[in-house]
């Protein structure tokens, strides 16, 4: 079998395995692992951007919050149904980034980072000002009735966890074939030699353009879809501890993988929910592990088993 | 015809060419000569758009390239093996030349042309670049080059820090290129390479501009090379 058919095999058994324990786990794992696969279509959107790119925002809750707003507030202000509110949140990402990305690629390294960061908390201020419709800290709640799109109700937990499936399984594929679509090779060769890919002739800034385009508008669907399936909206997403996990949970399942964004956050997620049971310092467990796993795997968990095991998985 | 014609470059304060020209005609080598800071890599980083000029301009046969944004300059047909390869260290081999070939929409039918020229490359195509030898770094960065299939070809010390046999390899795609028609501005500091490969020669001094004279002329009179490269 070609490496092309062994990662699509890979891949699509993934999804299907997502999908036979959707009526195998317990209540408790079903709902935190519907969660996990929303959290990691945020990651993702990120790995487009750091992964793919070598682009390092320390924004991206903004992302996040536009699109979980986007969808929040025309739920509850216009009244719209699920499936446009979500569009309607995707379209706010997109449009957050085409911004944020024309200004923001005029600078490079540290100061994409500190741009980035300044956006991020612009949005994050935007919110607690406009609180007379966003409920600023508080947030709002989107009530299981605005929940209801075609008939299926989003707040039952297997249709959540389908919804979520669906969601991520649409990010997963995508971010599948964007790298073998010449304009993701295009991304890699940047990241690896962004003067080199100029001397070739790619106009890297259309590209890098493009990547926070791609990142932002997904890192957005994950916003609008955690605010539908778990039904709320809060200032907290887009605070500077949202723009932090998706980096972390990239770093942690290997940047430049397909696969490393979910298993990044699926790690975390439960690294943080067991030792939680154990300490209230939970915290610092989390931190010691990720000192351990940065000291003995720099690539992550995907990275070191494609660099020690598995050539070629993408 | 490749020309720079009284270029003045600068890095932040410190003016490194002045007033430069050079002419680089199609289907023939021509070798920039000069000591280490004399500016010769300035200058092929100039006709790449890598750095603005202070003035005067470069064109590319008839096009002024120098008013063009760097990544437009390839588009041109003027392909560039900077100093170093320069390569994308963690893709395979097969990858560096994808991007290669991706950069002007060339075919499967191009990459065959390349390996063909650099036979050893495709017994490497599944290696990371950064873990090929030096000599097949330079043979995988001028294949890259070649990708574009270039009018011009820019080499920037190709044979630096090379076994003898392959500087024989990158010396016979030299010519290969120049029985071509493609036009080679060949930066190199051996004497040995220069003299079996280039046709003309140009001296550059401080990045001034000053003799230029055929390899058969320089054959008879070496004293230039004492007095401009001081061998």
């Amino acid at each position: 079998m070609s490496d092309t058919g062994k990662s699509l095999g890979l891949h699509l058994g993934l999804l299907l395995l997502l999908l036979a324990l959707n009526w195998v786990l317990p209540a408790y794992h079903h709902g935190n692992l519907a969660r996990i696969m929303v959290l990691a279509i945020y990651a993702i959107g990120y790995n487009v951007l750091f992964g793919y790119t070598g682009l390092l925002s320390l924004g991206h809750a903004m992302f996040f919050a536009a699109g979980m707003y986007g969808m929040g507030l025309t739920i509850r202000h216009l009244g719209w149904s699920p499936g446009p509110a979500v569009i309607a949140g995707i379209l706010s990402g997109l449009g957050l980034s085409v911004v944020v990305g024309l200004l923001a690629l005029r600078t490079t390294g540290v100061a994409f980072m500190i741009v980035t960061l300044m956006f991020a908390q612009s949005v994050f201020l935007t919110i607690l000002y406009f609180t007379e419709y966003t409920r600023g800290d508080e947030g709002f709640v989107i009530q299981q009735a605005q929940r209801i799109w075609a008939g299926i109700d989003l707040s039952d937990a297997h249709n959540r966890y389908l919804a979520a499936l669906a969601g991520f399984a649409i990010c997963l594929m995508l971010t599948w074939f964007l790298i073998r679509h010449p304009f993701g090779k295009t991304l890699i060769a940047i990241r690896e030699n962004e003067e080199r890919a100029r001397m070739l002739g790619y106009n890297v800034y259309r590209h890098k353009l493009g990547a926070v385009i791609i990142s932002g508008t997904i890192s957005a669907l994950a916003g609008a879809l955690y605010g539908l399936l778990f039904g709320y909206a809060g200032a907290t997403f887009a605070t500077v501890q949202y723009s932090i996990f998706p980096l972390l949970w990239v770093l942690l399942g290997g940047a430049g993988t397909i696969l490393g964004p979910f298993v990044g956050t699926l790690f975390m997620f439960y690294l943080i929910d067991l030792s939680s049971e154990i300490t209230t310092a939970y915290m610092l467990v989390a931190g010691v592990a990720l000192v351990l796993l940065t000291l003995f795997a720099p690539q992550g968990f995907m990275g070191e088993l494609r660099t020690r095991l598995i050539r070629w998985l993408p | 015809m490749l020309e720079l014609q009284n270029i003045d470059v600068s890095y932040g304060n410190a003016q490194v060419l002045r007033q430069f020209s050079l002419r680089v005609a199609p289907g023939e080598i021509t070798c920039l000569m000069g000591r280490n800071g004399a500016g010769k890599t300035t200058a092929m980083k100039a006709i790449m758009g890598l750095l603005p000029l202070g003035s005067g301009q470069i064109t590319v046969d008839g096009v002024v390239a120098s008013d063009l944004p760097a990544y437009k300059v390839p588009a041109l047909g003027v392909g560039y093996v900077p100093q170093g390869r320069r390569l994308f260290s963690e893709l395979t081999v097969a990858q560096n030349i994808e991007i290669g070939l991706m950069a002007r929409g060339h075919s499967d039918e191009m990459r065959d042309e390349v390996l063909e020229i650099f036979p050893r490359l495709r017994e490497r195509l599944n290696q990371q670049a950064q873990t090929l030898s030096g000599g097949e770094q330079q043979m995988l960065a001028t294949a890259r080059a070649l990708c574009l299939r270039p009018q011009y070809l820019l080499l920037d010390e190709p044979t630096e820090g090379l076994q003898p046999s392959m500087i024989a390899s990158i010396r016979k795609v030299a010519l290969q290129m120049k029985q071509q028609g493609v036009g080679v501005l060949l930066v190199e500091q051996r004497v040995d390479a220069v003299l079996s490969m280039a046709d003309t020669v140009a001296f550059i001094e401080n990045g001034e501009a000053k003799e230029v004279i055929s390899v058969n002329d320089l054959r008879a009179d070496k004293s230039l090379l004492t007095r401009y490269v001081g061998v």
